[in-house]
């Protein structure tokens, strides 16, 4: 805590405490949004891609195009 | 690719079937570095960086701020970089490289106009103002804007690639447009306070703050792409059976859960 007298000195840094935890949360909440995003769209494709897999066969999925109705629905 | 002589080199992974696991093995030990920078770096910035001398405590903005606004330029220069690979050597996997990238690179260019917003208020008196930097930075993202929604708007995978990449390639002119801005024309925005070839003109403490967090933004990057590509990969490359056996191997997983 050299920087700082107490905690609450440090969390109004200065009277700046908007600009700068206005800056830090939204930075912070925009990766955690991306990071749960991320992580989502492999759960769903992965369901998707199975039901897609069920769908058409497993052999035929080798060979043939996705039908788009399938693929596309619930991008 | 897949030429035996081949296999035990680098090019190995540009094979979609071997690069699926390797992402996989790689990409949570990147986000396990990037918690490690970022609670350092935070510790750096708020604890250890002395107190500005003109700005007091707002200057602390700065190690977000620049980590962001370089892997925003950074990004899309890589992205442009993929682009040409994929245009050159039709590897689709450089393609997929070059779209799960774009997101971040969007992501990082909000936060740096953001951050430069709310740092802008109280030492600039204002929000924004049309200078050459802050405007070069926002036509960045509406360049990240225009790629992401080209790519996901054509259907046809290969056109859509290789638009995205013609896009990707001339925008990568607005980035030394940005960078070098604040040199080229009289902006409000400061100069570098960090460059190649002066002595950084900050408390050493201050600039190694802002280095650990650059780091920790690249390791995040790195991580979070890592992990798009490979859903990427899964969704292009489903009527492979190497991607079959993937699924099924992840159907058990979840049917072993339930």
């Amino acid at each position: 805590m050299a920087q700082w007298e107490s905690w609450s000195a440090f969390w109004d840094m200065g009277g700046a405490a908007f600009y700068v935890w206005g800056s830090y949360g939204l930075t912070f909440a925009l990766m955690a949004l991306e990071l749960v995003l991320v992580l989502r769209r492999r759960k769903d494709t992965v369901t998707r891609l199975l039901r897609w897999r069920r769908a058409v066969g497993k052999d035929s999925a080798r060979k043939t195009g996705a039908p788009v109705s399938v693929m596309e629905s619930e991008t | 690719m897949n030429a035996p002589e081949r296999s035990r080199s680098l090019f190995r992974f540009a094979a979609p079937n071997n690069f699926y696991p390797l992402a996989g093995r790689l990409a949570p030990w990147f986000a396990f570095a990037a918690l490690v920078l970022t609670l350092a770096g935070l510790w750096l910035g708020f604890f250890v960086a002395p107190t500005d001398a003109t700005q007091g405590q707002v200057y602390r903005v700065i190690f977000i701020h620049v980590p962001a606004a370089w892997m925003s330029m950074f990004i899309y220069l890589v992205m442009a970089l993929w682009s040409a690979v994929g245009l050159v050597m039709n590897t689709r996997l450089s393609f997929v490289m070059s779209q799960a990238l774009a997101p971040t690179g969007a992501m990082f260019c909000f936060v740096a106009l953001w951050t430069g917003a709310l740092w802008g208020k109280p030492t600039w008196g204002a929000y924004w103002v049309w200078d050459a930097r802050l405007t070069s930075q926002l036509l960045l993202l509406f360049l990240y804007f225009g790629f992401i929604a080209l790519t996901r708007a054509i259907e046809d995978p290969r056109r859509a690639d290789r638009a995205g990449a013609i896009i990707a390639l001339v925008g990568a002119v607005n980035v030394p447009i940005i960078y070098f801005s604040v040199q080229w024309w009289n902006t409000l925005h400061q100069g570098a306070s960090v460059s190649l070839t002066k002595a950084p003109s900050m408390a050493t403490t201050m600039l190694l703050g802002m280095l650990v967090m650059a780091i920790a933004a690249w390791m995040y990057t790195i991580a979070v792409v890592l992990w798009r590509a490979r859903s990427m990969i899964l969704e292009r490359e489903r009527h492979t059976e190497w991607v079959g056996a993937v699924l099924e191997h992840e159907a058990q997983l979840k049917g072993g859960r339930a």
